[in-house]
């Protein structure tokens, strides 16, 4: 008989969730697990719609990184038109994701995690958020608000909008970038990366003080997988998909995209909505799915890179290799990764405004449905997000599968809450410190599980402690 | 010889003018610059009277009227803004919405819609109604539009305009009452029609997403109502357009930049 603790919901993540922390007999963790419990059906209502309009739709999939469905979306559509983007729609959707990923990034850190990291795991949850930052670190908090607003400016000035912006279309881009919203971005990009190297220092001052955390969050060999490309530069919008083990082996290279379906298992769970992604090779006939797990996001695409192919973001590179000891395994060094490829992105960002091809006033092809499938992949601040869809010869989606960077890290998350749950809780309480670091490692994930941004640490968390009869005994409430 | 019209004496919202004998509410309004909302009215096509989103009341009569579809006579005095029609007008929205899947967020025709700008001005903030959300399959068979009837209100301006204006005659009304609904070649899809001449009416008079060009994401159909009452305007005065600097279609001479 196992005892069962229940944390719901976690806050500060995009969504709802619960954990359950399963004992065993003596009282020690056995296992923990990360439920997905709302279920949003986006595949379903795609379904009967014209392949044009599935960016845009997608895109409601998430209101934290709607530029990545629109890219997905986007060049799934490019597929099934059978056209290759402008250069400067390439361009311009490229400059969009960085962007994209500058302010999903910054606000997971500043917004986030920062309040954990600066304020420390055991503080009162009262002070513990982004309000809490302000208070300690006001110049702190400003720099991720403004380095936020820089992202979003670059998105709007690109896609139309902030959020669900609709400018990103099958074929390229719907607008040509202006000369005022080029020199906009251009006035502002040194500012965003002098916070992102501020924020990295930040960081390095205080990454010593989580040794335990960075031993136990998430500390396991697993696959990485993302996009890659021949120069072995830091990737996040084309390239093919490559993966490698914890030594940094090469396990597949040069993948296709479009056949990720003979690569990937997804497993689906009866506890949670979100299917459990995993490389098949390396799960046995009936053995569990778990030894398919793989990582993806800034983790595993710092992993995946030989350089990041800026100055600045080489050189935060090189620190980290040299404190993990060449391959990062520990999911607590997300955080030191999403703030070297913010600096990436604000260095490529710069490298960008003076090239010509950005004003080009091509940035669309037309064509007509020349496919009846296609895969469009893009490197989602979070990891690498698949959009698969069949359509009627008029254009119309038959079929739609998306695999989302939150899923593929399902099995991570899992094996993240366990290993924190065995270091830290002892028997049937659970200390209010405890709490924090099981969401802490959840959050180290940066998981999106749907379109509401709790970002104000306010959310009511619940833990329930179950007898083995399955009676709860005690329940603590958090508001 | 210039066409001369009896002049008839009304009174609108408290303010009296000269209106012509023959002419409906809303167009002696609409000289005036009085704007009462409409759907279903193109100006240039035959009044329908389907919506009923132009209700005003008359004095003396206890039943609000159409605008669009009443006339006239000598001392009406017309009152387009009571409570009571701001009232009608916004549940006839919400059935609108509520009839079809009017999901604005997604549409190709988000923030240039008739329903939707109606609906804005009406303060609709919700819906009172159960959404009956029926299903109802896009038709993308045609090489240059697709026909969504999830967004139709089946306001036959396509209808009108494609038989009195083209003289095609490719779309009708099927069925009757909630069930009433377009067809085009009497229930062919349009890629079939051979009376089609692609010429692109409907797109430009559908007041809602239902009508757009093959390839629209979305936000980016932009309809251009007005080429009917220019085009009937030029073939009674025989006064045509003048030429534009490079090929645009009627969307962006209407002023669509994309
Ligand atoms: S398709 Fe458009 S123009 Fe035709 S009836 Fe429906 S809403 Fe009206
Ligand atoms: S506009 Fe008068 S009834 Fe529709």
């Amino acid at each position: 008989m196992h005892d069962l603790v229940t944390i719901d919901p976690v806050t500060r993540i995009e969504g709802h969730a619960k954990i359950t922390i399963r004992l065993d007999e003596d009282g020690k963790v056995d296992d923990a697990r990360f439920h997905v419990t709302e279920f949003r059906g986006f595949e379903e209502f795609c379904r009967g719609r014209p392949v044009f309009e599935m960016p845009s739709l997608t895109a409601r999939t998430c209101g934290i990184c709607p530029v990545s469905h629109l890219l997905a979306s986007a060049k799934a559509g490019d597929a099934i038109m059978g056209v290759q983007p402008p250069p400067a729609g390439v361009a311009l959707r490229t400059l969009a994701n960085l962007g994209q990923i500058i302010q999903s990034h910054a606000l997971s850190f500043f917004h986030l995690s920062a309040p954990d990291l600066l304020l420390g795991m055991a503080a009162d949850p009262s002070i513990r958020n982004v309000f809490g930052l302000m208070a300690a670190e006001p110049d702190i908090a400003r720099r991720g608000i403004r380095l936020r607003s820089f992202g979003q400016s670059i998105i709007e000035a690109i896609a139309g909008r902030k959020v669900h912006a609709p400018g990103i279309v099958p074929g390229g881009i719907a607008h040509p970038m202006t000369v005022e919203t080029r020199d906009d971005i251009a006035a502002r990009v040194a500012e965003a990366k002098e916070t992102s190297v501020v924020a990295l220092e930040l960081y390095l001052s205080i990454a010593d003080r989580f040794a335990r955390e960075i031993d136990a969050f998430g500390s396991f060999p697993s696959l990485f997988l993302g996009l890659a490309n021949d120069e072995g530069t830091w990737e996040h919008h084309d390239g093919h998909l490559k993966v490698i083990d914890a030594t940094g082996a090469i396990v597949a290279d040069r993948i296709d995209p479009a056949e990720y379906r003979d690569f990937l298992g997804e497993a689906t769970n009866s506890d949670s909505y979100l299917k459990s992604p995993y490389w098949k090779a390396r799960v046995a006939a009936d053995g569990p799915v778990a030894d398919g797990i793989y990582r993806v996001g800034p983790l595993a695409r710092l992993n995946l890179a030989e350089t990041m192919g800026t100055p600045l973001a080489d050189e935060a590179l090189t620190v980290l290799r040299d404190r993990v000891g060449g391959m990062a395994t520990s999911s607590f060094h997300y955080h030191h990764a999403r703030l070297i490829e913010i600096l990436a992105c604000t260095e490529r960002i710069e490298s960008m405004m003076s090239d010509p091809l950005l004003m080009d006033s091509r940035v669309r092809a037309v064509a007509g449905i020349n496919r009846s499938r296609a895969v469009g992949v893009s490197e989602a601040p979070r990891g690498t997000l698949f959009h698969d869809y069949e359509v009627d010869d008029d254009g119309v989606l038959t079929d739609v599968n998306m695999i989302i960077a939150t899923g593929q890290n399902n099995l991570g998350m899992n094996a993240t809450v366990t290993q924190i749950a065995r270091e830290w809780v002892t028997g049937p309480v659970i200390e209010e410190s405890t709490l924090n670091r099981i969401e802490a490692g959840i959050r180290a994930y940066d998981p999106c599980l749907s379109c509401s941004t709790h970002a104000l640490g306010a959310m009511p968390m619940v833990v329930t402690m179950i007898d083995a009869g399955g009676q709860p005994i005690c329940s603590v409430t958090r508001d | 010889m210039p066409e001369v019209r009896r002049s008839i004496a009304i009174t609108i919202d408290d303010t009296e003018i000269d209106a012509y004998e023959g002419e409906s509410i809303l167009q002696a309004a609409r000289r005036f610059g009085i704007k009462i909302p409409s759907m279903c009215y193109l100006e240039g096509l035959s009044v329908w009277g389907a919506c009923r989103i132009c209700v005003v009341e008359v004095a003396g009569q206890h039943q609000p009227r159409p605008a669009c579809a009443t006339l006239v006579v000598e001392d009406m005095e017309v009152r387009t803004n009571t409570a009571r029609l701001q009232s009608h007008r916004r549940t006839i929205l919400e059935l609108l919405f509520a009839e079809g899947n009017h999901v604005c967020a997604v549409c190709v025709s988000n923030g240039n819609c008739e329903l939707q700008d109606r609906a804005v001005e009406a303060g609709m903030d919700h819906v009172r109604f159960d959404y009956r959300n029926p299903l109802r399959p896009v038709d993308a068979t045609h090489p240059k539009y697709v026909f969504d009837p999830n967004r139709c209100i089946v306001c036959t301006r396509c209808v009108r305009v494609c038989d009195e204006i083209e003289g095609a005659h490719v779309w009708d009304v099927a069925s009757r009452g909630h069930q009433a609904h377009l067809v085009t070649e009497l229930g062919q899809p349009w890629g079939r029609s051979s009376s089609c001449t692609w010429c692109g009416k409907c797109v430009a008079s559908c007041p809602t997403g239902a009508l757009f060009y093959q390839g629209s994401a979305v936000g980016e159909s932009v309809h251009a109502p007005d080429l009917v009452a220019r085009l009937v305007a030029a073939r009674r005065d025989h006064e045509w357009f003048p030429p534009v600097e490079s090929p645009t279609s009627p969307n962006e001479q209407n002023g669509d930049d994309r």
